[in-house]
């Protein structure tokens, strides 16, 4: 027992200090608080308002609390707290940093236009009158059951998804933020409890929904729990959770106590602690192999749940990643080097090579977001502070196309609601010319081409990868774009070359809400293609992480 | 500074906004509108690029007309723009040849009527004009950039409009498959061309980051290719021919070079006759115009280095095209096949690496622009009148459409190269340039021009002689607005054919300098008078 830690005697001798208040800076930790005050609010609205009143109640709160938290970002980072004021809060669990505000942002504004398209309410047909969303009437009811039948034709509607997602939003917000490995993994549970939950809740196709749920939950699951044991292995390494202590005891410069002198010398410990916190890490980012749960989810959530997904949790799940890895393990990089080249290879080529074969426009998309991610994790393997930045910018880009894309996916629609095997899709661009090509726009930024935002993103990673070294990443990254190109490609040749069937999908008009959250991701993308410059340096001004 | 570059782009790319946003219609007086706008926006970009032209001094210095502007400061991109003599003869026949496509396109994007007389896509037409103008504007940006970075973004962007032109709109005289058979052309053209584009931009990013790591933040072409010839900026070996051989993908494909030219006699074959003039004409001289601008400058040791191999590919591309036009049973496919061909004795020009090869290679694109664009666009209203593009289909017709017939051989004997018409100034030169170096491949490459008469002539032998096919009696002869298209395009053959000094004056410093770059001179004489003067060379 002699290996036992200082720290945990203290605790276990009876003898216990006692427990300092802890200090909270509350106008710093603002954007987190004004989100999960919403949620709460939410939450209330929830319980007392009369149902009629609900949706815009909710609506209300939700944009109130997203706008609001964007504005305190905003302030902060005008303040200098990217910068020159960087800093730790909440005594030493929360960095307040340039990438956690650039994040944080990014997360913000993704949340906004997805709450926009939760919100939609013309591309369902109404119900007895009462304008319906993607969402299911009733979570509860038993698919296809009478109560199901008597809560849809009552004409109800899902309002909790709003809270909801505040409460995945405050999370992700503070998962890219956390300094320490528990709070990491308690941001984790935070967003991903109440997205199990969201993506349950299509309205059509319950079934396929709600196995999507349980494969995300229970997948989910393991990877919370590979999150925690490798916490916990590099507790008993470094004998702290602290990002910064950890990589202080991993580059032998931690004041030596003798439990730490005997704990320091087991790398397994390090190195199985380490691949333990990757796994859960890559699951959420949907890296190749641990990308097995992407397709179904992405196809089985309810769309607007899958491009806020897609958008967000990115982002989240990539700011954690960057900060594990450029804060706690520094050092570590010949060793985690290789895997992580590996990962990020296999990851690019599995997506585009099965994307190829999809025939769903939402699994298509889901392998797309898989072969993403591999070219993020080349910038993140880039180990420099342009990888950083670049990193930031690419999930800046991607985020905006992502939901875009998304959200005219909700748009194509037959009688049984999306439309989403391509084989519908065909001839789209003859019948709508406008949608189908704000929709190749945004295939035509996923394939990274010149003047979209895609390329700007993938020119920033490449060669921030080829200045760190990492040129045979950069080889297979441009070979799997051309594989991915095709796919898209093949898209835009149904859309636009193929004659439509008969009896297909007609693009439906939707309200304000969608038109502004497609508009949004068409500007962007085209913005950040033509002149990136602005949202380029903002990203490398705030690449630098504080420790 | 002069904003005259920039207006030169930009004005085509304001013309393409603005016909597609023009109002659609299904009536002949909006479609007119249509028409009348994209020919008039085109015109006035033949009128700048004339002025460019005028403005320019073949004296002067390397890079003239230059404009800069800060675009992304993180990665020291700056849209430059500026003119060589090279650039300035390529983009003069890009501007040449946009309003005669779009003449001779002038009712190939008519909305089809469907039997209940309403009309199925009724932006066809603003949108084919649209995008012609933006391949316009991107392909005269690529010729004009002087930083690398703004030349890969038009260079690949340009693919999007093209790929829309040949997947959008065919010829109608496909089989009832044509449909699916276009977009597979579509697809493979983009394919080819992206995978190309692709390992570029990895030899793109592998420069800069050397560049970087060595003080030379920057796409600047001349400040890199200066930094280079100095040898302040030093690559080394096995990285330089790595990066050459990503930057020479991407231009043989697009050029195209045996063995990656499949593409395009499947795009050629579909597309409309104006788009495959577009392809062959204008976007593939991007293709050799960059191998001569950045392989030669920037990578001047592997240059040399696989300059041999290259002639080979090139040696290959001459008599395997020729063969395989003999072949064709396609007339457009045929066109298609000769212009690889033709393409293998660009390359061949450039990598002779004399003064007489890239000088003649670069008349060469001009020529090969003007003589390609005549033959194919009569072929084309040949094809729309027979509704067929099968050899065998026709028979005959110079005696029901001389002029038809006439101007179509006139398109035949400048492809083969007949003295008296321009290319035969440039195939000579480029033939004189290779066999004062590598006696071998030029003595073979001659072949070439043996091949070409057989499948010129065969071809006029096969469809204007003999008695007259059935489906060819009432065939009407050129209308005016086709005499219109042809007129410009014969006449610019014969007068560069009969007097080639105004792009020889213009051409010869700038292929110096790039020479020089590559540290090559001419075999004795050094600077041979012949080649400042084509036409007493016959």
């Amino acid at each position: 027992m002699s290996a036992v830690h200082t720290l945990w005697l203290g605790a276990a001798g009876g003898n216990s200090p006692s427990i300092p208040a802890p200090h909270l800076e509350y106008g710093q930790l603002s954007p987190m608080l004004v989100v999960f005050g919403a949620a709460v609010v939410g939450i209330l609205a929830e319980a007392f308002l009369p149902r009629r009143s609900r949706y815009t109640a909710q609506l209300v709160i939700s944009l109130a609390g997203l706008a609001g938290a964007f504005t305190a970002v905003i302030v902060l980072a005008a303040q200098g707290y990217g910068t020159t004021k960087a800093g730790l809060l909440a005594m030493g669990a929360v960095a307040l940093d340039g990438p956690a505000l650039f994040l944080q942002g990014v997360i913000l504004l993704s949340a906004f236009v997805a709450v926009l398209l939760y919100a939609e309410r013309r591309l369902e047909p109404r119900i007895n009158g009462s304008a319906v969303d993607a969402f299911t009437a009733q979570g509860a009811t038993v698919p296809g059951g009478e109560q199901e039948r008597q809560a849809t034709t009552a004409g109800f509607t899902t309002t909790e998804v709003f809270p909801l997602t505040l409460f995945a939003v405050g999370g992700m917000l503070l998962f890219p933020a956390a300094n320490d490995l528990l709070t990491m993994f308690v941001a984790l549970e935070v967003f991903s409890l109440p997205l199990y939950l969201l993506c349950a809740l299509a309205r059509r196709r319950r079934l396929l929904s709600q196995e999507a749920a349980v494969k995300y939950f229970l997948l989910g699951s393991f990877a919370s729990a590979f999150f925690l044991f490798g916490t916990a292995l590099l507790y008993g390494y470094a004998g702290s959770v602290r990002l910064s202590d950890i990589a202080d005891a991993v580059a032998g410069t931690a004041p030596i106590t003798p439990a730490l002198a005997n704990s320091t010398q087991n790398d397994a410990l390090l190195l199985i602690g380490l691949a333990m916190l990757a796994v859960g890490l890559l699951f959420k980012v949907g890296a190749v192999p641990f990308h097995a749960w992407t397709p179904d989810v992405y196809q089985g959530a309810p769309t607007p749940v899958t491009g806020f997904m897609a958008a967000a949790t990115k982002t989240a799940a990539f700011g954690a990643f960057l900060r594990l890895f450029y804060v706690a393990f520094p050092g570590l990089r010949w060793d985690w080097r290789p895997v992580m080249w590996g990962v990020a290879i296999l990851t690019m080529v599995v997506g585009a090579v099965l994307a190829v074969t999809q025939q769903d426009v939402k699994r298509l998309l889901a392998y797309s977001s898989i072969a993403h991610a591999g070219f993020i994790l080349t910038g993140v393997i880039a180990s420099n502070k342009q990888g950083v930045g670049a990193v930031l910018f690419y999930l800046l880009a991607y985020s905006f196309t992502t939901l875009g894309a998304f959200a005219v996916v909700t748009l194509v629609r037959d009688s049984k609601g999306e439309a989403t095997h391509l084989s519908s899709w065909a001839g789209l661009g003859r019948r709508s010319p406008l949608v189908a090509a704000v929709f190749a726009l945004f295939l035509l930024a996923f394939a990274g081409i010149p003047l979209t935002s895609g390329f700007t993103g993938k020119f920033a990673v490449f060669q921030a990868a080829a200045a760190g070294g990492a040129t045979p990443l950069v080889i297979v990254g441009v070979l799997s774009s051309a594989v991915a190109a095709f796919f898209y490609i093949r898209v835009v040749v149904l859309m636009f070359f193929s004659d439509p069937q008969p009896g297909g999908p007609a693009v439906a008009v939707p309200s304000a809400m969608t038109a502004m959250a497609i508009t949004l991701g068409v500007l962007v993308t085209l913005g950040l293609g033509l002149l990136p410059q602005y949202f380029l340096d903002l990203a490398t001004k705030a690449s630098v992480f504080v420790r | 500074m002069s904003y005259l570059l920039t207006a030169t782009c930009a004005l085509p790319a304001a013309g393409a906004v603005l016909t597609a946003a023009l109002p659609a219609g299904s009536d002949e007086a909006r479609r007119r509108t249509t028409k009348a706008v994209a020919l008039t926006v085109s015109l006035a970009t033949l009128a700048l690029a004339a002025v460019v032209a005028a403005r320019f001094e073949p004296g002067g210095a390397r890079y003239q007309l230059t404009e800069s502007y800060s675009w992304i400061r993180s990665f020291g991109i700056n849209f430059s723009l500026g003119v060589d003599g090279i650039g300035a003869v390529l983009m003069l026949l890009t501007a040449v040849l946009v309003p005669v496509v779009m003449l001779a396109s002038w009712h190939d994007a008519d909305p089809a009527q469907n039997p209940d007389g309403t009309f199925e896509n009724r932006r066809r037409t603003q949108a084919f004009f649209a995008l012609i103008l933006a391949v316009e504007a991107m392909v005269i940006v690529s010729f004009l950039a002087t930083d690398l970075f703004v030349f890969y973004v038009f260079f690949e962007a340009m693919l999007i409009p093209m790929y829309f032109l040949i997947g959008g709109f065919g010829d109608r005289a496909g089989g009832p498959d044509s449909g699916a058979q276009r977009s597979y052309a579509a697809v493979k053209f983009l394919l080819y061309n992206l995978l190309g584009g692709l390992v570029m931009l990895a030899a793109v990013v592998g420069l800069y980051v050397i560049a970087q790591g060595q003080g030379f933040a920057t796409f600047d072409l001349p400040t890199l290719t200066s930094a280079i010839a100095d040898g302040k900026l030093v690559i080394d070996p096995t990285a330089e021919k790595a990066l050459f051989l990503g930057f020479f993908f991407a231009f043989a494909v697009k050029a195209p070079l045996w063995p990656l030219h499949t593409w395009l006699p499947n795009a050629m074959g579909e597309a409309t006759a104006g788009t495959a003039v577009l392809i062959t004409a204008v976007v593939d001289k991007v293709g050799t115009f960059a191998m001569l601008r950045f392989c030669l400058g920037l990578f001047p040791h592997a240059s040399k280095t696989f300059g041999p191999v290259i002639l080979v590919l090139a040696l290959i591309g001459i008599v395997y095209g020729a063969l395989l036009a003999v072949g064709q049973k396609d007339i457009k496919r045929l066109v298609a096949y000769a212009s690889i061909s033709h393409f293998g004795f660009i390359i061949m020009g450039i990598f002779a690496f004399t003064s007489q090869g890239q000088t003649g290679a670069t008349l060469y694109m001009v020529n090969h622009g003007i003589s390609t664009a005549a033959w194919m666009l009569v072929a084309g209203f040949l094809i729309s009148r027979r509704g067929s593009r099968l050899i065998a289909d026709y028979g005959g017709v110079q005696k029901v459409a001389p002029v038809l017939a006439g101007t179509f051989l006139v398109g035949g004997l400048a492809t083969l190269s007949l003295p008296g018409l321009a290319p035969f100034v440039s195939e000579f030169l480029v033939l004189v340039g290779t066999f004062t170096k590598y006696p071998v491949i030029g003595i073979i490459a001659t072949f070439g021009i043996v091949l070409a008469a057989l499948y010129a002539l065969l071809l006029y032998q096969r469809t204007m002689t003999g008695p007259v096919k059935a489906g060819i009696e009432g065939m009407a002869d050129l209308k005016v607005r086709e005499l219109l298209v042809v007129a410009p395009l014969v006449a610019l053959t014969l007068f560069l054919g009969v007097y080639p000094k105004p792009l020889t004056d213009i051409v010869n410093p700038a292929v110096d300098a790039t020479l020089s770059q590559v540290h090559q001179t001419d075999p004795a004489p050094a600077h041979p008078v012949a080649a400042t003067s084509g036409g007493e060379q016959k």
